[in-house]
């Protein structure tokens, strides 16, 4: 366990160092294998955040699936505030709504949170166990179940298999 | 043809950076529009995401050479531009900053049980941790 830890640390740092180099030439890649060595070795005694991850094929498709989900939702999000902003009455009827999460893990309900933020008219305010309390531009439904299902289950699906 | 074909990835960076900049005028727009802080801070989070997002794509069309750290930055601002505006917005909550008039539900009350610190309470830990 410990030593997936410390493997995904080591690529997380290669990859940048790739990408803040731009090369594949060898006398690049050889000090960046020796530096996120010495990184992750050095800095991996707390990030047991990654271990929660699960390392399957199928993880990694869906995770693929999930930022292409998360694209087309951003990108609708912004229509519709564009809409919103340039209507000349403003019409927003806004709210802070409750929903639950059936997602366990930590790093999966941050990354539920953030995508709440950034979808259509969801803004997370606060996160308490298992419930988020939502800012929602447009309440259509204020109940939990209901709310829930509007909001969370597009994003839960994929994060469920990517994080458990 | 190679010519041709360099010309038109600039012309389309630039349009696509354009269109950035509009997403991100909306969002000033917005900012001048809506009645409270937090359908401020809904309307300046997701406008501003895309239009950086758009921006940065479109100088990575026009300049190739540099698009491992344009790729960088919009996964650095994707991951910390939800976070930033959370924060901002739970701060606001907890000091009492007001909704608009035109709120028509609040599950998340101070007085209802739902969340274990209050208000208060939280004024009397920051007072009392100033005091050592």
């Amino acid at each position: 366990m410990k030593f997936k830890n410390w493997f995904l640390m080591f690529i997380i740092v290669f990859i940048v160092w790739i990408l803040l180099n731009n090369s594949f030439q060898i006398d690049i890649l050889i000090p960046g294998i020796i530096v996120a060595f010495l990184v992750s070795s050095l800095f991996c005694k707390r990030c047991n955040l990654f271990s929660e991850i699960i390392l399957t094929p199928k993880a990694f498709v869906y995770t693929f699936i999930y930022l292409g989900v998360f694209f087309i939702e951003l990108i609708k999000s912004n229509l519709d505030v564009a809409r919103r902003v340039l209507t000349p009455s403003l019409p927003i009827n806004p709210g802070i709504v409750e929903v639950k999460t059936t997602l366990k893990s930590k790093f999966g309900r941050m990354l539920l949170a953030n995508s709440i933020t950034l979808t259509p008219g969801t803004l997370t305010v606060e996160v308490i166990d298992d419930s988020f309390f939502i800012h929602w531009i447009d309440v259509k439904e204020d109940t939990v179940e209901a709310a829930s299902k509007e909001i969370v289950k597009k994003f839960e699906k994929y994060l469920e298999v990517i994080y458990g | 043809m190679w010519e041709i074909k360099i010309y038109n990835m600039e012309l389309l960076g630039a349009i696509i950076t354009l269109m950035g900049s509009l997403v991100l005028l909306i969002a000033a727009i917005g900012l001048i529009r809506m009645p409270d802080i937090y359908n401020r801070l809904q309307v300046g989070t997701k406008a501003t995401t895309l239009g950086t997002i758009m921006s940065l794509f479109g100088l990575l069309l026009i300049m190739p050479d540099w698009s491992g750290k344009f790729i960088l930055l919009i996964l650095f601002i994707m991951m910390t531009n939800p976070v930033s505006s959370h924060v901002v917005a739970r701060a606001a909550y907890f000091i009492k900053i007001p909704f608009t008039s035109r709120t028509v539900v609040n599950k998340l009350k101070p007085d209802g049980n739902v969340i274990n610190v209050s208000v208060e309470n939280q004024k009397e830990v920051i007072t009392e941790s100033l005091k050592h």
